[in-house]
């Protein structure tokens, strides 16, 4: 059973739709076309809380809906936790 | 399903049949509560304005107040207001839908003295509104109002894409339905831009956006805390433009044929329109009710429990948390989508048919909790 879903493809972050935990291995599927990909979490994320698709390196912009929903503040891992501490606006 | 609504003697169409007592001013309400508490089968509107504003701001003030009770789900109006002047502008705009409407004004006659008349008016109202009966109507008649509130990712995943896909339903079919809530369509407000239907509109909606985001700038916050809320951060959400995306996908996919100023009433062409507001719920809505529309789509993520006095408000979430401990409040749980136990076009069937059943009667959660949040915008201070 997946426990994160993605928009699209090419997305950098997935939303958890069940708690994550440190270490445990997930499937994320993307819900524009249905396929499913494997990683690995590396910190707890909570119900509805995002983790990473790919490593971003800071400044870079972050990628969901097809669309820059922002600007990663710090290097960011596959499989992080993924939210205000390391991601902020790229309009305020 | 067969849909049954109020036909007005404008040729609008309204869903419930509300005789409202409405105050001009702050110092009105409690006239107004007072006859509300007397008389069966009418509700009072207390807010907090009315006095001293000026220009555009009391414009907004007269647009609102003559709109609510020009809707469609208004049987009648009483207007109560300190002084005659304006209580009587309020009531010529309500009385050209052809409603009954009657006004009344505190000075030079007392409160008590207006209570008193105002009742064996509302008496009247009451009678003649609960002897109307809902004839046959058509969806393509109605004028529907969208916004979602304490948005989280589950918003973008679940709850807006089901009524981004009965709002496509609902064009399709030729009705009209109002999105607003401006500052939070940042990060996506090119998605909109785009969506205008012509390069006039396009224009007018840019000049709406940068206008409000402007306004936001020139106080020379960091929006991060109010925008997005700490409900919506608390939920996941990590930016405004995060937000917005998840948002949009509740507008569907059709152009926008209109922008509307705020409480600006929709002109002639069925279809989508945007209307420049506030995201704050009970303001915009307030102003898409004040608008015409007769029933609002409320996608909720953390569990925003928003009702409107005049306005049923459908509440759906695709959050299982807020679906399991907010349950009193939610009228369609689509938190299937997220464990993909259920298809989006399965959600928006079922969205539809509560939409229907809302219309006929049915009474929303909001409804029955007694939610009647009414709030007029204010531009700036009175003078």
């Amino acid at each position: 059973m997946h426990k994160a879903l993605a928009h699209n493809q090419g997305d950098d972050v997935a939303v958890a739709v069940a708690a994550i935990s440190a270490g445990e291995e997930i499937l994320v599927v993307y819900i524009d076309d249905d396929v499913e990909q494997t990683i690995r979490a590396r910190a707890d994320v909570p119900y509805g809380h995002k983790l990473a698709l790919q490593p971003l390196s800071a400044g870079a912009p972050v990628t969901e809906y097809s669309t820059q929903v922002g600007v990663a503040r710090t290097d960011i891992e596959l499989g992080d936790y993924v939210h205000t501490h390391n991601v902020k606006t790229a309009r305020w | 399903m067969e849909l049954y609504g109020y036909r007005r003697s404008d040729g609008s169409v309204g869903v419930r049949n509300h005789v409202i007592v409405l105050p001009v001013d702050d110092i009105s309400n409690a006239a107004c509560e007072a006859v509300a508490s007397k008389i069966a089968g009418t509700v009072a509107l207390p807010h907090a304005y009315g006095r001293l504003q000026y220009g555009k701001d009391l414009d907004l003030h007269f647009r609102t107040m003559i709109g609510t009770g020009a809707n469609p789900n208004v049987a009648a109006a009483i207007v109560i207001g300190i002084e005659p002047t304006w209580t009587e502008r309020i009531v010529e705009g309500i009385a050209a839908t052809g409603k009954p409407v009657a006004g009344f004004s505190i000075e030079r006659n007392g409160e008590l003295e207006i209570v008193r008349q105002a009742c064996w008016t509302a008496i009247d109202f009451v009678q003649q509104a609960s002897e109307q009966r809902r004839e046959r109507i058509e969806l393509a008649e109605l004028t529907v109002s969208i916004k979602c509130g304490e948005s989280d990712t589950t918003t973008g995943l679940g709850s807006c894409p089901t009524v981004g896909a009965v709002v496509d339903r609902l064009v399709s079919a030729g009705a009209t339905v109002l999105f607003g809530e401006t500052s939070e369509l940042t990060g996506g407000e090119h998605l909109v831009a785009a969506r205008m239907a012509t390069e006039e509109l396009r224009e007018a909606f840019l000049a709406a956006y940068d206008g409000y985001v402007s306004e936001i700038a020139a106080g020379g916050v960091d929006l991060l805390g109010s925008q997005p809320t700490q409900g919506n951060i608390a939920g996941g959400l990590s930016t405004i433009e995060e937000k917005a995306l998840g948002n949009i996908q509740k507008t569907g996919t059709f152009p926008v044929v209109g922008v509307l100023e705020p409480a600006g009433r929709p002109s002639g062409d069925r279809g989508l329109y945007f209307m420049d507001t506030s995201s704050a719920a009970a303001e915009c809505i307030t102003l898409m009710a004040a608008a015409g529309a007769v029933v609002h789509f409320f996608p909720t993520g953390q569990g925003n429990i928003i009702g409107n006095p005049i306005e049923p408000v459908i509440k759906l979430t695709a959050n299982s948390l807020t679906a399991a401990t907010m349950s009193e409040h939610i009228d369609l749980d689509v938190s299937g989508l997220l464990t993909r136990d259920l298809r989006l076009s399965e959600a928006a069937d079922q969205l539809l048919e509560l939409l229907c059943r809302t219309v006929n009667g049915r009474l929303t959660a909001a409804e029955a909790l007694g939610h009647r949040e009414f709030v007029m915008t204010k531009l700036y201070r009175s003078a």
